[in-house]
């Protein structure tokens, strides 16, 4: 009756063999490497770059490890930091020189050293959270109010000129919130500027009431744009927060968006947090507006004046004032790109800006209209704003390119070029919450994990041996089966391990060796009350297994309340815990199972099991005490 | 090796009374003691910066919180954390101060004090995620509470899954009231482990209500005050080996596991062993005090005559 047949060992070694292939990258460490990807969609990563990188490490003198090409990534691995540390500079001079203009990131990143025919199964070792890493986590809130606010902003400019080209007259266009108000005199042109909106304006939903003798129209954005407003902004920010951390040259970050308005950023493995973190806390919005240059402004500019209505004054970077309107042309929604250059005539320092082609449009419109005058780019950051440059308008600038020149270094104009490249987010941004972990602490994390588990799992499995003797010997392999299935789950889904995950791990096998003590005991108490070796293990087993599923399930709607609500670690512990007790159902009653049919099954006329002192009240001198348990009086 | 050499069903629902007064006594002290000093929170969940700073030598640190007062922190906590060279800070949240900012200047003004100091790690929690996270925390709680019910209610019957919810969110409050007595931290892996501790002692009574069916279809002629003590006398040796060896895992972490792993796995120990008691003695109390019989589990009743003889039952 202790037969198990033939298919279901069969699932048993498979099961063994893929947990331990799937295990064994985790054994071979990590060498250091240099990753090469590339910074923009334009530029490849292929042999040819492969043969300039190594063209480039013989030149320095270095030899290269494995050097491997994935779709947009090579890596290069080597022996020492050292020497990976001078591949970088090498490489990094060799294919970006000019940091600004790279088209390719160099970053620093630990390769695992698995053999090539691992990684071709796709077996990789475990996912290393931040705790066990080091590194940086970041939970970014993006402003969103303040985004519907200059949506509408931009809006109310856009209306204005709307209704001058129509000539539509009415009596003050002003924000109010996120919607905008219209004065009318007469009611047929607030019904003409009402037709007007509908038509080119779909997003803007329209309402007129009376107001004091005029007509008031209030113009609101429909929840549908403003959803959709939302979410450009935040998806504007994660591409510019992917291009901060771009140049900050960090190997596999995590960018993601979560929710409706917040962004969680992960940079592994960075050495100098304290850069990151500026690069990252650099939360600055771009607008564009143009110079008052009346006399009040003037003299508001001196100081000898006030700010004169509807303008407002900011500083430049070398501390003098600018008065500028407070109506923004462009945003920095609308810059696509801006480099630092020389001027084709005069041969300056300047920055060449790129706009979409709505700005395009915009930008020509307003030079057309403004030879002569100032227009000046500002920085806001934290609510503060910085006047970055004031250049004077030439002439009419159409075809989105425009040059900004004029007493600039050419270390100004590469600052400027990354202030504006940087700057052009579409709406400011908090961070919310932060993780700094350096990287000392995140080896430490994982011996101290890895020692309270195999310290918890020697004691345990001593202990089992030593009561239950061979039963629980079985027990204490079904116990690391349990483990090295466990790990292999974690490397095949590449789930992430924190350092209260390896917690887990350890709990996990405290509880999954209930399930074996509970058939241990049983099998006990059988033979404690007569029944046959042979009956006394499958009635065990079979008592045993419907509250081991009982108590499993239990455990489980603990782990799977803490998966839905937790975050961060605690999502490491829930992860494991849930897989843990899933791969404990298999190994305690399965696999351990398998094990005691295959010593026991076989033999007809069982006598005996070694399960340890099988002690009776009765008498002492009954058949079927265990043949290595003492024999006590 | 026996442990448990029992000869007689011990009559633990004699004194069923005198178990529940004591852990009624624990629980009011455990409620009282939330009350009075309250939890000692991490900061996930108040908001605020943490900063783990590592010296070379053991940490002066008075110096260290004069250096940092001098910045204007008048509200600093600065404490050793795991060895005498290494020091934990708690800032309260600024507005306006980023908290990159708020380190590196910390960290600047602890550096100039002693230049051995290096940061190991910082945690910043803006007060809204901070709430977010207290407010998900408490959601995980009911969630497994309600879970736990419904599962037992279906698996066994109503009565047994009150009685076992009762006597386990006994465990939970007690471990809290640990922690607000001594004013350990009380932080997200320690809620973790408070939830696992829920999960694992509703095993325990599941053990033997399990025992309490099985007896229930054995022995006929038992009454139920019999069949309990009978249950758990039957599986005390497997409840104490169990909670033994989870123990020992425990200890292992408690003693390798450094001073991040300390809270979850006193919490833990804590749990398994309130667990043993609570869910041998209490939880089977009030099970009986519902009125569990014997057509709660049975659904079908069978004709008499069963072959299951009730004389194959334990040694008297």
């Amino acid at each position: 009756m202790n037969r198990y047949p033939v298919w279901k060992y069969a699932i048993i070694l498979i099961a063994l063999l893929v947990g331990s292939l799937y295990t064994l990258p985790n054994f071979f460490g990590e060498a250091p490497a240099v990753q090469v990807s590339a910074a923009k969609s334009s530029v490849k990563v292929d042999t040819a770059l492969q043969g300039r990188v190594e063209e480039a490490l013989r030149a320095a003198g270095i030899t290269p490890g494995l050097m491997q090409l994935e779709a947009s990534t090579l890596k290069v691995r080597f022996d020492t930091t050292d020497q990976q540390l001078k591949a970088k500079d090498a490489i990094q001079r060799a294919l970006a020189p000019n940091a600004d203009e790279a088209p390719y990131v160099v970053a620093l990143n630990l390769l695992s050293r698995s053999p090539q025919w691992l990684s071709a199964l796709n077996a990789a070792p475990m996912y290393l959270g931040l705790d066990l890493r080091g590194g940086v986590h970041f939970m970014l809130q993006v402003d969103m109010p303040s985004a519907l606010t200059k949506k509408a902003e931009s809006l109310a400019g856009d209306l204005r000129s709307a209704l001058r080209e129509k000539s539509l007259r009415h009596a003050g266009i002003n924000r109010n919130g996120q919607s905008i108000e219209v004065r009318f005199r007469e009611a047929a042109t607030a019904e003409a500027a009402q037709r007007l909106i509908q038509d080119q304006f779909p997003d803007l939903l329209t309402t007129t009431s009376p107001d004091a003798g005029d007509i008031k129209l209030t113009a609101s954005l429909k929840p549908d744009a403003g959803r959709k407003v939302q979410e450009q902004a935040l998806k504007q920010n994660i591409t510019t927060l992917h291009n901060r951390i771009n140049e900050l040259g960090v190997a596999e970050p995590v960018i993601q968006q979560q929710g409706l308005d917040r962004i969680v950023v992960q940079l592994p493995g960075v050495q100098d947090t304290a850069k990151a973190k500026d690069i990252l806390g650099r939360t600055a919005t771009l607008e564009i507006r143009m110079v008052e240059d009346s006399s009040e402004a003037r003299a508001a500019e001196l100081g000898s004046g006030p700010v004169p209505f509807g303008t407002e004054r900011f500083l430049e970077r070398n501390g003098q004032a600018v008065i500028v309107k407070k109506q923004v042309i462009l945003t920095g929604e609308n810059l696509t790109d801006a480099q630092p250059g020389f001027d084709s005539q005069t041969q300056e320092a300047a920055v060449h800006l790129t706009l979409d082609a709505k700005g395009a449009r915009i930008f020509r419109d307003v030079t057309r209209e403004s030879v002569g005058k100032r227009m000046a780019i500002l920085l806001f950051e934290k609510g503060k704003g910085e006047v970055v440059t004031a250049p004077v308008i030439r002439s009419e600038i159409g075809g989105g390119r425009v040059q900004i020149s004029g007493r600039m270094s050419t270390v100004e104009a590469n600052d400027v070029a990354l202030l504006l490249r940087a700057g052009s987010l579409a709406a400011p941004m908090d961070i919310i919450e932060e993780r700094t972990i350096g990287p000392s602490l995140g080896a430490e994390n994982i011996a101290k994990g890895f020692n309270s588990v195999t310290w918890g799992f020697a004691a345990v499995a001593a202990f089992m041996c030593l009561y239950y003797m061979l039963f629980g010997l079985f027990s204490s392999i079904a116990l690391g089966v349990n483990l090295l299935l466990l790990v292999a789950v974690l490397s095949m889904l590449q789930a992430t391990l924190t350092l209260p995950g390896m917690a887990a791990m350890a709990l996990v096998l405290g509880m999954a060796i209930d399930a074996n003590v509970l058939i241990n005991e049983r099998v006990r108490e059988e033979l404690r009350n007569g029944a046959s070796p042979q009956a006394a293990i499958h009635a065990g087993y079979e008592r045993a297994w419907a509250t081991i599923l009982d108590s499993n399930v239990t455990t489980l709607i603990a782990g799977l309340a803490l998966l839905a609500f937790g975050s961060g670690p605690v999502r490491g512990f829930a992860v494991v815990h849930c897989l843990g007790i899933l791969t404990s159902m298999f190994s305690a009653v399965f696999f351990s199972r398998g094990l005691v049919n295959l010593w026991y099954g076989g033999q007809k006329r069982l006598q005996s099991v070694s399960i340890g002192t099988v002690w009776r009240a009765e008498t002492s001198a009954s058949s079927g005490d265990s043949s290595k348990g003492l024999n006590r009086p | 090796m026996e442990f448990f050499k029992i000869r007689r069903d011990i009559p633990f629902m004699r004194n069923a009374l005198a178990f529940n007064a004591v852990s009624l006594i624990t629980f009011l002290a455990a409620v009282f003691f939330l009350f009075s000093r309250g939890l000692h929170l991490s900061v996930e969940f108040t908001g605020g910066t943490l900063m783990e700073v590592a010296y070379s030598q053991p940490a002066d640190l008075t110096q260290a919180r004069n250096a940092i007062a001098a910045l204007g922190y008048a509200d600093v906590q600065v404490q050793n954390f795991g060895t005498a060279r290494d020091v934990l800070i708690r800032l309260p949240a600024v507005k306006g101060v980023s908290s990159a900012q708020q380190s590196e200047k910390v960290l600047g003004a602890l550096k100039q004090a002693d230049a051995s100091a290096e940061l190991r790690r910082t945690e910043f929690v803006g007060p809204q995620v901070g709430d977010e996270l207290a407010a998900d925390g408490l959601k995980a709680l009911a969630f497994v509470v309600v879970g736990i019910v419904l599962y037992l209610a279906f698996r066994f019957e109503w009565k047994f899954a009150v009685a076992a919810i009762i006597a386990n969110l006994h465990d939970v409050i007690i471990i809290l009231g640990f922690f607000a007595f001594f004013q350990w931290e009380f932080s997200l892996p320690v809620l973790a482990a408070v939830l696992a501790v829920l999960g694992y002692s509703v095993n325990e009574s599941v053990v033997i209500f399990d025992r309490i069916r099985e007896n229930f279809r054995r022995f006929r002629k038992m009454d139920t005050v019999g069949i309990i003590d009978n249950a758990i006398t039957s599986t005390i040796s497997r409840t104490i080996i169990t909670h033994g060896c989870t123990q020992l895992m425990v200890l292992s972490m408690l003693l390798f596991g450094g001073a991040t792993l300390y809270y979850f796995a006193l919490a833990l120990t804590i749990g398994i062993l309130f667990g043993i008691y609570s869910s041998v003695f209490v939880a089977a109390a009030i099970a009986m005090w519902l009125g569990i019989r014997r057509e709660d589990l049975i659904k079908n009743v069978k004709k008499e005559g069963d072959p299951d003889d009730p004389n194959a039952g334990a040694v008297v």
